[in-house]
């Protein structure tokens, strides 16, 4: 692959599922892209398949390394996905992290550190976002993809959670894909932003 | 020996109870009568004709007949585990792994059992092999049952807390692990309470049997003891290979979950 340019973290080539078509896609150290496309086009179909929880054809490369050739737990550690909705299988929200965040990090997403010991059942789906994202950031990954990360936020979370994701991107030449339909919100945040190609059976009707 | 023959007379006896328990079921209205006449119906045919089949191979003695019979029960026992299974796993997985499961422990325990433990001569003698074959494949057929159904049904529940652990980089070991802990906990609870109870709520069947055939007390409780260890170490070893068995086949070499290997929930 000797057209890929140096500062390309992820190269997505041609990569196709059963729910989506076919994408070709780049995104340079730094970048944030905003994805949108009508429900049910397959983005969150499209990034599981990028992080190959799903089956898939074609190839996706981080810094020019295959997926495929990549033990799947560390292509995951470093090209991290949070869902629409998070899962969380323990009781209590520390248990979820493998490094606990600090108390600064928290608070850069308006959380406060007493959330580390209350029990999941107990806090809003706001906070579980704010808080998936946290887990994520924590494994320091080199890609991180959004799947409407700021759906079920306030908007000043939502301007929290926007500053800290694009400061993370900038400051460790990372990059991320945001799943977002707020116009205005690409407009804050994308460097560039994609439409979610249309499958074939949709192209016909 | 004070054993005391039932006649048809007795049988029938008891049977009325049965046909009371129905009528008054059907003037109260509340259903099951059918299903309670038919599945004591079936139960009489099926003991009258186990007892006829026992009579025969007892009588003729012959190890390939006692293992054929061994293998007949083996197949229905895994066609009743996978019977109980609300999502079973496609391409005849769930019959495959419910059946060698069963098949492993079953068959190595009660070998074992017949020529180091008992030590009958031959080691084949039908009298003690097929009830403890029969023993050991029942109970381990509820408790692999019971659990495999908890492993695929919960796999199917819980998938997005099992997912949340694979997108952190977990591998299916970790991510899974609560799952088949669920699941040896629900296949192991039935056979730990029998345990615990034994010979205090419940005398067991096989005991209770020896003692009215007019064994001594104590030499019925040695056999008992033997026969619930056997059960115990079978159902857990059975349901671990099954749970090892059924995990490897709901992830994939990539570390996904693969639910489109479970069928449609009925």
């Amino acid at each position: 692959m000797s057209l890929i340019q140096p500062s390309v973290v992820l190269d997505v080539h041609a990569l196709s599922g059963a729910y989506f078509a076919p994408i070709s896609l780049q995104l340079a150290a730094g970048e944030v892209v905003c994805l949108f496309g009508v429900s049910g086009s397959g983005k969150s179909q499209f990034l599981r398949a990028v992080v190959d929880l799903e089956l898939h054809q074609g190839a996706v490369f981080l810094h020019g390394v295959e997926q495929q050739q990549m033990a799947a737990p560390s292509w995951r550690r470093k090209v991290a996905y949070l869902p629409a909705e998070s899962g969380w299988w323990a009781t209590r929200v520390g248990e979820h992290f493998a490094t606990p965040p600090s108390a600064d990090e928290l608070a850069s997403l308006g959380l406060d550190e007493a959330i580390l010991t209350r029990e999941v059942d107990g806090i809003s789906s706001g906070e579980r976002q704010r808080l998936g994202l946290l887990r994520l950031l924590v494994q320091r990954p080199q890609v991180i993809l959004l799947d409407e990360p700021s759906a079920n936020l306030d908007p000043e979370s939502t301007l929290k959670m926007e500053q800290v994701v694009c400061a993370y991107v900038r400051e460790t030449q990372a990059a991320a894909v945001w799943v977002s339909h707020d116009p205005l919100q690409r407009a804050r945040i994308a460097d560039r932003s994609m439409d979610m190609p249309l499958r074939e059976s949709e192209v016909l009707v | 020996m004070n054993f005391i023959h039932l006649t048809a007379f007795d049988l029938g006896l008891a049977a009325l109870l049965v046909v009371l328990l129905g009528g008054l079921i059907a003037l109260s209205g509340l259903g099951l009568t059918r299903s309670l006449f038919v599945s004591s119906l079936r139960m009489t045919l099926q003991l009258l004709l186990i007892g006829v089949v026992l009579e025969t191979l007892f009588r003729l003695n012959n190890p390939w007949l006692v293992a054929l019979m061994g293998l007949v029960m083996l197949a229905i026992a895994g066609w009743e585990v996978v019977a109980r299974q609300k999502r079973r796993l496609r391409g005849g997985w769930g019959y495959g792994i419910g059946l060698l499961a069963m098949a492993l422990p079953a068959f190595t325990l009660t070998v074992l059992t017949l020529v180091a433990l008992i030590g009958v001569q031959p080691w084949y003698t039908p009298q003690y092999a097929i009830p403890l074959l029969g023993m050991i494949l029942g109970n381990t057929m509820t408790g692999i049952g019971l659990g495999f159904n908890r492993l695929t049904m919960g796999a199917a529940s819980s998938r997005r807390e099992i997912e949340a652990q694979l997108l952190l980089g977990y591998d299916m070991r970790q991510a899974s692990r609560k799952l088949r802990q669920d699941s040896l906990h629900t296949a192991m609870v039935p056979t730990i309470n029998m345990l615990t109870v034994a010979g205090l709520v419940s005398l067991p069947g096989m005991m209770t049997g020896q003692i009215l055939a007019g064994t001594a007390p104590i030499e019925a409780v040695k056999y008992q003891i033997l026969i619930m260890f056997l059960i115990t170490s079978a159902t857990g070893f059975g349901t671990m290979l099954a749970i090892e068995l059924g995990t490897r086949r709901l992830f994939d070499e990539r570390q996904r979950l693969r639910l489109d290997r479970l069928m449609e929930g009925k």
